[in-house]
């Protein structure tokens, strides 16, 4: 399994033709305590760059955007009943949602997770 | 190049490095830095809530008016009782446009000499010019902008400020008086706006930090951020100027009605009066509701609000109430559709939530008040 992240803070696992798409700890920390996670529907088309989900804290709403093309095949139901998964286990218990890659080599242009750890140490 | 700052410089107020140092997230605000947040919202709300946070306003501005004829000039100004108000009161009031539209919202304060006013941070220099062009030349306008102003709120704000200030507890909601705060002159106030007892507390400049250490170091006391102040006065049901309130609604719409007492409604001799009487008498066109959302989701400022496919307002103020654990929302309705129990839709990113009309505060205030 690889994990890559985007320069909007998710973070995407991916194995073989499928992968697990989240928002990073660096951006949980930002956003403080989640309390709504809106998600994709199973078979919704995803874009690279477009929006996916809707993640709210107490103040405000933040957009969660794919790191790459596909089709969503599961929502992460828990966050339903425990947004704050998203607190807690950003990049564990509290993933958004799974889909199936339209175009593998779209995850060349990401970072692997020293780029992407030297790329927060610069924000 | 320019002689004037360019308007986006943004300025540090007195306990700048003091919030730093212990953590908090700063952001612009009000043309400041501001601490946005310590631990975050949530733990920093439910802790005023059950015990005492420490909410720097310092951006806020701090007036002293004097002059002859101060009570009769102000009344031309502001919609309330003035001349009756006695040393040691405080009263909450509007800056109003010749609509009757809300400029500004303050509270004002009788000290011996002068009328002591704190109007709101992002406002406050409108709100000055605005007062020298409506105060006679024979008042005095000082902007006090070389002192701190601490908010300390929450039900053990009480004990402890009066450990540091001995007579601070005898105080009630709306009073106020000046206090040797552990050997610096204070001027405090019972009052503040997170629907909590508390005070507000002026000091010079130069004690701000002091002041703020010997409070923190009391174990009812923790820094608070802004953030948990805006969630703490939507619970509170209280309007926030540039939000809620603006040059559009006037005190009638805004549910302030309150504010302006039976001898002005009656003798009028303030901006806008005419419109703002009418609007008291018959009702207002537009009423500003608290909304109690179904589900989890909050709805934002600026959410249009239905009834059926009927556009009937917008929220003014949303989020997620920590108290209560759901979404709250605070907006102006037409009046046809203002009444409690009303069920209404608020459109989020193009989904209809519910919502229902409820009696605000939805969180009971605290305030403890005189016999």
């Amino acid at each position: 399994m690889s994990i890559f992240y985007t320069e909007e803070h998710e973070w995407i696992a991916v194995e073989g033709g499928s992968a697990t798409v989240g928002i990073t700890d660096y951006a949980q920390a930002q956003l403080g305590d989640i309390v709504f996670v809106e998600l994709p529907a199973s078979g919704r088309e995803l874009s690279k760059g477009g929006d996916a989900a809707v993640v709210e804290s107490v103040k405000a709403a933040s957009d969660v955007y794919s790191p790459v093309t596909g089709q969503v095949t599961e929502a992460n139901s828990a966050l339903e009943e425990d947004p704050s998964l998203v607190n807690s286990a950003p990049e564990g218990d509290g993933w958004f949602f799974k889909l199936t890659l339209a175009d593998p080599a779209e995850l060349e242009g990401l970072m692997d997770a020293a780029q992407y750890k030297a790329f927060c140490d610069g924000l | 190049m320019s002689d004037e700052e360019p308007a986006d410089i943004i300025q540090t107020l007195p306990l700048d490095d003091w919030h730093r140092e212990r953590g908090a997230r700063m952001v612009p605000f009000a043309g400041y830095h501001m601490p946005i947040q310590y631990e975050g919202i949530m733990p920093e709300h439910l802790w005023t809530r059950e015990s005492a946070g420490l909410f720097d306003v310092s951006h806020m501005g701090q007036l002293f008016l004097t002059g002859d004829g101060l009570d009769a000039a102000l009344e031309a100004v502001l919609p309330s009782d003035v001349s009756g108000l006695t040393e040691g009161r405080q009263r909450y009031s509007l800056l109003l446009d010749e609509n009757g539209g809300i400029l500004d919202d303050l509270m004002f304060s009788r000290f011996p000499g002068g009328i002591y006013m704190v109007v709101n941070g992002a406002t406050k220099w409108d709100d000055i010019a605005h007062l020298h062009e409506a105060l006679p030349e024979e008042i005095n306008i000082n902007h006090l902008d070389e002192r701190a102003l601490i908010a300390l709120q929450g039900p053990k704000a009480v004990d402890a400020l009066s450990r540091l200030a001995p007579g601070v507890e005898k105080l009630v909601f709306m009073t106020c008086g000046k206090f040797d705060l552990a050997g610096t002159e204070a001027w405090i106030s019972r009052s503040g706006y997170t629907g909590e007892d508390g005070y507000e507390i002026s000091v010079q400049a130069e004690e701000a930090e002091r002041v703020a250490d010997m409070l923190c170091a009391e174990p009812e006391v923790k820094p608070i951020g802004l953030g948990a102040r805006d969630s703490l006065r939507l619970e509170a049901g209280l309007p926030l100027y540039g939000h809620d309130l603006d040059t559009a609604i006037d005190p009638a719409m805004a549910g302030l009605g309150f504010a302006i007492p039976k001898r002005r409604r009656t003798e009028g001799g303030f901006p806008g009066a005419t419109t703002v009487i009418k609007h008291l008498a018959e009702g207002a066109p537009t009423k500003r509701v608290g909304l109690k959302l179904a589900g989890r989701q909050p709805a934002r400022e600026g959410a249009e609000i239905y009834a059926g496919d009927m556009l009937v307002g917008k929220v003014t103020s949303g989020g997620f109430s920590p108290s209560l654990q759901a979404p709250i929302a605070m907006g102006f309705v037409t009046a046809a559709h203002a009444a409690t129990d009303t069920a209404l839709q608020i459109d989020v990113r193009g989904k209809r939530l519910d919502a229902i009309v409820v009696p605000m505060p939805f969180v009971p205030h605290r305030y403890v008040r005189g016999s």
